[in-house]
């Protein structure tokens, strides 16, 4: 239906809401039917200091360290940030840079363990099995504790959602259980085979938030997810607010705003964050983390990982160690050699391609995907002139005009490109998709939103500059006024009349320095 | 390792500029068939050597631009050379077909920077230079089908060769034939002129022996294209269902057009047409579904696209009810052409999360 009528009835209230534009990509769910096999304990785990949005962690261990299953290893610097846990009992053998999930290839401090096999676990967290009459902070503080952080990929500090707030009373939990990229099928079968403890999750998140409505999110090619959902919902005491919400399969769905809008009607607000209208969403596997962790008292050493592509032998989905490096996963599925071979970390259309498999899983690992190079190349062909088609704009889910941000993006034209609201651009990638020019169009905004980015932090730094300078001529100003005022004094001592108290002036001069003394600003850390 | 995009998404859906520019050439196909059955081999020498000239005239330019040859497997200027054969009349002589079809490609696309950066339509604005450049042969039609003279055989492929390459006054130099004795006015033409004498609508329809019928299946003069309301349907309808185009442009043009008839219409029947004969009559629906959802010079945003389509009907209209030139649709499309990057800017769908209203943010 023409989207201008489905906006229309929508206002009329004839039609449920849906978020405009989205595409329907080939999913290649092939790990879709394949139950959640363990992927046992690398000899080596690589664990980066960084696996969550925000700031970096610092080391607490040594070279030599003796260390236990999910003790902590990094601790948290800042406030958006999570530490990080051992996830099998052993030796630390290194502490050095390793590669990451990085297209550039770029790599990050991380900690090497060696596993001794007993993968003895630490026990010093208690489980809150009475949850429902524990308050919300302390449970936060486990949130934060046990380094969860959004395991749909972005990773972002799940203690900081989790929060309730006077003026901003969460009145709908969501749990997203959309996952609509194609290829990952981590929360389709974590919801099959563990409905129940997600359940558990949702609860105390709704404990925490002081709500009681929520709502579940599935797409409809998930129908047996919805199904195991739907009983254990039927089972479970306590949950008469929540209900499931099965939706068309399109994609982007699952991305937060656009879920939010297509299940309440409302739209988060530029700049603002779903709790100002209500609204906290979680992810299902972050849920069951956070149940985990609760309940348990175990912190995040494990996650779900799909292991998929075209040129895999054997997909599957692994309940993976945090640090295991994915090339001995792709072993374990029957693949070895990489020649022709395009490694994706994450899904297709959001992941970052990776120039080799040495890397290990991280949190935000959802799935590693083996493209064949036909699969790749079909995306990456040579980039043709814009011929204004407009089917960028018909499947962009933010409404932009991806187009037009591209054109102002590659000719540097910043200004025009923030006007043209640029960082509303989620990057899902639904535009560069359809692109008949197959003009990488999400590349641009990228480059566009990090040469804005670098200029604001140049502007800052700039500025931080200034008032430096500016401080240090008052403050020289300052001392020259206070030595003349001395060689004065001086001077009136020796006199041969006698010489009076310091003046009034005097003081007061230099009270007014020490408080005009300019404060040089941190510099804000910038949302990549 | 190679160097090629590394950045997301990792995904294509598969479409590209030839296969777009290869389902228009599909969706002419009808109208290109009912004139080969209209007006024989003329149409089909036209329809050929616009194309031809086209591609040869974008191979000349791509060599001198110093660009891959392999641009030409786009299909654009092929596309643009069968948009630009269709609009002419069935006489047109060979050199004026493959001038416009150089003014097409050279000062209608390449000059701008070739594909994707023309700020006009490449085909109407070569047909606007020819119009005004030849306005007699622009505007000489011959009936279709050589329905009024027997001995005019336009499937007899030597005569079709004189006319189109020799002229039309070889012609008639050569046997018993009459200028007037083959042509006649176009419908919209024929009410124009007449309007000028002050005779009514209905008395000059009549005596110009007009039918909707006729008029609908392309039995009447005019580009060679054009007069089969039909054909061109067929090939809109095509084009919406492939997803080539979108209901915006067509709907929002023709709708204003037939509003503003019927309004019109109403009023003074005397002076102004029925929606159903503005309808049927000219280019309206050939540009409606094809020369203003030309996706390079047409406003890229929905909201956009109904302006575009209402500002092309509202031009449309006036022409043909109170302007020198019987027909606008071309003048119209060329004029909001104008108007893209403007409507681009001021009418951008609303961002999410922006200007929302009607929403309470928290209880503070």
């Amino acid at each position: 239906m023409p989207a201008m009528l489905r906006t229309l009835a929508q206002k009329l209230g004839l039609m449920a809401h849906t978020f405009p534009g989205g595409i329907h990509p080939d999913m290649h769910k092939l790990s879709a039917a394949a139950p959640i096999e363990d992927a046992g304990i690398s000899p080596v785990l690589i664990l980066p200091m960084k696996q969550h949005i925000g700031v970096p962690c610092t080391s607490m261990v040594k070279i030599g360290d003796k260390v236990l299953r999910g003790q902590k290893i990094a601790k948290s610097e800042g406030y958006l940030s999570v530490p990080v846990h051992a996830s099998t009992s052993g030796r630390i053998v290194k502490i050095e840079e390793h590669a990451i999930a990085h297209p550039s290839g770029m790599g990050m401090p991380s900690i090497f363990i060696e596993a001794d096999g007993d993968d003895r676990r630490d026990e010093s967290l208690e489980p809150i099995t009475d949850w429902r009459n524990v308050d919300p902070t302390i449970l936060r503080e486990r949130a934060r504790m046990c380094g969860l952080a959004g395991l749909g990929g972005a990773v972002f500090p799940t203690f900081i959602k989790l929060v309730q707030d006077r003026r901003f009373p969460i009145e709908t939990v969501i749990l997203n259980g959309i996952e609509c990229e194609p290829y990952l099928t981590t929360d389709h079968r974590l919801m099959v085979e563990q409905a129940s403890e997600i359940l558990d999750g949702m609860a105390i998140i709704m404990h925490m938030v002081g709500s009681s409505a929520g709502i579940i999110a599935i797409e409809d090619n998930k129908t047996d997810a919805a199904e195991a959902m739907q009983e254990a919902l039927t089972n479970k005491d306590g949950m008469d607010g929540v209900h499931i919400e099965v939706l068309p399969t399109r994609y982007p769905q699952g991305s937060e705003k656009q879920l939010i809008y297509t299940l309440t009607g409302r739209e988060v607000p530029a700049g603002k964050l779903p709790m100002h209208i209500g609204v906290l969403c979680q992810n299902v596997g972050t849920t069951k983390a956070l149940r985990d962790a609760v309940i348990l008292g175990q912190t995040l050493t494990e996650r779900i990982v799909t292991i998929s592509g075209d040129a895999l032998p054997r997909p599957a989905n692994l309940n993976a160690r945090i640090g295991t490096p994915i090339r001995s996963l792709f072993a374990r599925q029957g693949l070895e050699d990489f020649s022709n071979i395009q490694v994706v970390h994450g899904g297709p259309m959001m992941g970052e391609r990776l120039r080799h498999p040495d890397i290990p899983v991280v949190k935000s690992t959802s799935g590693i995907l083996a493209l064949s190079q036909q699969a790749i190349n079909a995306a990456h062909t040579v980039e043709n002139p814009c011929i204004r088609c407009g089917h960028c704009s018909e499947a962009c889910p933010a409404s932009l005009v991806p187009n037009l941000l591209a054109d102002l993006c590659r000719s540097d034209q910043l200004e025009k490109a923030e006007d043209y609201q640029l960082f509303d651009c989620i990057e899902c990638g639904a535009c560069s998709y359809v692109c008949p020019s197959n003009i990488p169009l999400v590349h641009y905004f990228r480059y566009g939103k990090g040469q804005i980015s670098l200029a604001r932090r140049e502007q800052v730094f700039a500025e931080a500059s200034r008032q430096r300078s500016e401080g240090r001529d008052t403050r020289i100003e300052r001392e020259n006024a206070e030595k003349a005022a001395r060689r004065s004094r001086v001077r009136k001592t020796h006199a041969p009349k006698p010489a009076a108290e310091p003046t009034t002036e005097a003081v007061a001069s230099t009270d007014t320095a020490s408080t005009t003394r300019p404060d040089t600003k941190p510099i804000p850390e910038e949302k990549s | 390792m190679s160097l090629i995009m590394l950045s997301s998404p990792h995904a294509h859906g598969g479409d590209s500029i030839r296969m777009m520019m290869f389902t228009v050439v599909l969706a002419l196909l009808p109208a290109a068939a009912v004139s080969i059955y209209l007006f024989g081999w003329l149409a089909f020498l036209l329809i050929v050597s616009c194309m031809l000239s086209a591609l040869l005239t974008e191979a000349v330019c791509l060599k001198m631009m110093k660009r891959p040859l392999s641009t030409l497997l786009d299909n654009s200027a092929a596309l643009t050379g069968l948009f630009l054969a269709l609009t002419l009349p069935a006489t047109t002589p060979w050199w004026m077909a493959v001038l416009g079809s150089v003014f097409a490609i050279v000062l209608g696309k390449q000059v701008y920077g070739g594909l994707g950066h023309n700020i006009f339509n490449p085909a109407l604005s070569a047909r606007v230079i020819l119009l005004i450049s030849f306005p007699l042969s622009m505007t000489t039609w011959i009936m279709p089908m050589s329905s009024a003279d027997p001995t005019l055989n336009l499937f007899d492929f030597s005569t079709c060769a004189t006319i189109f390459f020799h002229g039309t006054n070889a012609l008639l130099s050569s046997s018993h034939l009459s200028l007037d004795a083959i042509t006649m006015a176009s419908p919209l033409g024929h009410i124009k002129t007449e309007a000028t004498l002050g005779v009514p609508i209905a008395d000059a329809l009549k005596a110009y022996d007009y039918s909707y019928l006729d008029a609908f299946l392309g039995f009447e003069a005019g580009s060679i294209g054009e007069t089969s309301a039909l054909a061109l349907f067929i090939g809109g309808i095509f084009l919406l269902a492939r997803h080539s185009i979108t209901w915006h442009i067509p709907f929002a043009y023709i709708g204003t057009v037939l509003l503003l008839a019927a309004i019109f219409n109403q009023v003074a029947p005397d002076q102004f047409a029925t929606p159903m004969f503005h309808l049927f009559a000219g280019g309206l629906i050939l540009c409606a579904f094809f020369m203003a959802t030309d996706p390079v010079s047409s406003p890229v945003t929905p909201v956009g696209q109904i302006v575009f389509g209402v500002g092309c009907g509202v031009i449309t209209w006036s022409i043909r009810s109170f302007g020198g030139y019987p027909e606008g649709a071309m003048f119209s499309v060329l004029l909001m052409n104008c108007a893209v990057p403007l409507i681009d800017h001021y009418f951008r769908p609303r961002v999410y999360g922006h200007h929302v209203d009607d929403q309470d943010m928290g209880k503070s």
